[in-house]
């Protein structure tokens, strides 16, 4: 049954002040309106140029659903190409990465092209004399995504000419992007560390808006870190507390906690919790970091960047940065009630090894499938997933310091139990899903 | 019931045969669910490692997917005992099919003795029943004149994959 397609006001009809109708999580045909217009509209994440350092390198990853290529170009430029032979559809990399050298040859026939995506040969050109084969779509050579751009190393595109540019897109939320880079004394990441994949039965969007809800942690958590506060507990007095316990336990912080460091609002479905303070305001020094910062900085604009302590910030529509421990989440959706999880983790160049350290084993303790923090989320995705499809009640309910004025406010700070976030990020849903419709 | 697990060794150096029995009697321990006997296998300053990359050698700056010292273990068993565990309500349990653990390699002098495991294990939580292909490594020592786990490690063999939870232990 069609219901969604083409009809910009039913799927505007999904989205009300205080709720949205449950067809947003469980509807397949909603879930293929997404691909075809919410992620096309949008400046997604495509991934960052220390994965492609050298002419020729290239990653594979997805836009929505659809295939693409980050690909170094022999001028330096990173470019992002729809991963597709324009002879017959093949999917030109075998591998998730790797360097093509100077051009991409197609594993079928064997046509080539450069690294920019333009047509560089096909074996037996005569055959194509004649034939009107120049107004093909195939000759141009594999379609580029046309909207690319490279934010100090993060690279974003989008498919679609309409839309917003970059620069209204994402407006202030970049300060976070800021704060994280940053942080190196060289101003610098690189992807380091490995990625984590994490396969997750349920809409990709419940793992966005888990992102600011903060009333879950001590219900959820207490399992994980809650046990890990209780066994902590009975260590001897004065046993220096190891960073796995500093990293798990502020998971119970009370309420309180956590509704005084606040949220923050920005543009186009963009925020970050974590204004005051956050999970990640307590680690301990690590030794020589702070002398190169300040060296690097100044006193002043080293703490002023040290002492930014936000949580999690979401940039619409499918990643999530944590500045504080340089920790990128890209949530890939598959389909309505499945999403690829990938945690990707950056050294700060210049820097301590024992940051990276620490970042890694916040990711492998909160965001692995072997995690025990991973498994309380899932559980509550996996259960509302299902849940969802009971008749009694069609809708969700998001109601949580609603106040009437709220949209079209942006860049305000609030109480951090708002559920203004996700009510924020359900407005730019419709907004990019019916944009053009 | 009787376990290699707990039982002194005969002599201050342990049989092959005893170390294949002790390695044998560990995924016996996970399949029952006595984890607390499970965690008395380790050593205090033993490691869990459970590697991201084929054939990684760096657990510290390279991600995995578990590298977990005794505490975390601990962390870990009180947690399949928690009243509000939900991803464990339903609980999950799970079953070993070893090849006979092979010596690696051995020497008294420095306690320390290596072996290797190649093994299927089965996890299984409501109606979902996964299947995991893996080799694990132990090296092992003798304290007290029993034997411990030093050090265990799992890898797997589609270890860069993308799971669902695996709650127990490999
Ligand atoms: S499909 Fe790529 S060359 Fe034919
Ligand atoms: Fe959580």
């Amino acid at each position: 049954m069609i219901r969604y397609a083409g009809n910009a006001a039913a799927l505007r009809a999904l989205v009300r002040d205080q709720e949205v109708h449950r067809d947003v999580y469980v509807s397949e045909e909603v879930f293929q309106l997404e691909m075809e217009h919410m992620f096309p509209n949008s400046w997604v994440y495509v991934g960052h140029d220390s994965q492609v350092p050298n002419p020729g390198d290239y990653f594979g990853t997805t836009i929505g659903t659809q295939p693409v290529l980050l690909v170094r170009h022999t001028d330096g430029k990173v470019h992002v190409l729809h991963n597709r032979c324009p002879h017959k559809g093949t999917r030109i990399t075998s591998e998730t990465c790797g360097n093509t050298g100077k051009f991409f040859r197609c594993p079928y026939h064997a046509w080539s092209f450069k690294t920019d995506g333009s047509l560089l040969a096909i074996p037996l050109k005569k055959g194509y004399e004649n034939t009107g084969f120049e107004q093909s779509h195939a000759a141009p050579g594999m379609a580029p995504v046309r909207h690319v751009r490279n934010y100090r190393g993060f690279v974003f595109a989008k498919i679609n000419d309409g839309g917003l540019d970059f620069e209204e897109f994402f407006g202030e939320s970049l300060s976070s992007f800021d704060n994280m880079i940053d942080r190196s004394p060289v101003g610098q990441l690189k992807v380091a560390g490995g990625v984590l994949r994490y396969m997750h039965n349920c809409n990709w969007k419940m793992l966005v808006e888990n992102q600011t809800d903060t009333c879950h942690p001590m219900v959820a958590h207490e399992s994980s870190a809650g046990t890990v506060v209780e066994v902590w507990k009975k260590a001897p007095p004065g046993t220096k507390k190891p960073m796995a316990v500093e990293i798990i336990a502020p998971f119970m912080s009370p309420y309180e906690f956590f509704e005084n460091m606040g949220i923050r609002i920005w543009d186009n479905g963009h925020g970050h919790t974590g204004v005051h303070h956050s999970i990640h305001s307590d680690y301990s020094a690590v030794p020589g970091y702070f002398e190169k910062m300040k060296a690097a900085y100044g006193e002043a604009r080293a703490k002023a960047i040290l002492d930014e302590n936000r949580h999690n910030t979401v940039y619409f529509p499918n990643i999530m940065i944590k500045g504080p421990i340089q920790l990128l989440r890209h949530f890939k959706p598959i389909a309505a009630n499945k999403t690829l999880v990938e945690s990707w983790t950056f050294q700060l160049v210049d820097a301590p090894d024992m940051l990276l350290e620490r970042t890694l084993m916040y990711n492998r303790l909160i965001n692995a499938p072997t995690s025990i923090v991973g498994h309380d989320d899932l559980e509550m995705y996996e259960r509302a997933q299902e849940g969802l499809h009971s008749n009694g009640n069609e809708w969700v309910n998001l109601q949580r310091l609603y106040s009437p004025d709220e949209a079209g406010q942006t860049n305000v700070a609030v109480n951090g139990t708002s559920e203004w976030p996700m009510r924020h990020q359900f407005r730019a849903w419709t907004k990019f899903m019916t944009m053009g419709m | 019931m009787s376990m290699v697990a707990d039982a002194p060794l005969k002599n201050a150096v342990p049989t092959d045969q005893e170390l294949i029995d002790f390695v044998v009697s560990e995924a016996r321990l996970i399949d029952q669910q006595r984890f607390d006997e499970w965690l008395d296998m380790y050593a205090d300053d033993a490691f869990y490692w459970m590697p991201l990359e084929w054939n990684q050698t760096d657990p510290r700056l390279t991600c995995s997917l578990m590298y977990e010292d005794k505490l975390l273990l601990s962390i870990r068993v009180e947690r399949l005992k928690g009243a509000r565990t939900f991803s464990q309500k339903p609980k999950s349990r799970c079953h070993h099919v070893l090849q006979t653990p092979q010596v690696d390699s051995r020497d008294a002098a420095t306690n320390n003795y290596v072996t290797w495991t190649p093994m299927h294990y089965l996890e299984t939580r409501l109606d979902e029943q996964t299947l995991y292909a893996a080799w694990a490594t132990h090296h092992l020592g003798v304290e007290h004149g029993r034997l411990k786990i030093k050090l265990k490690r799992v890898d797997l063999i589609n270890c860069d994959a993308a799971f669902g939870n695996i709650q127990l232990f490999m």
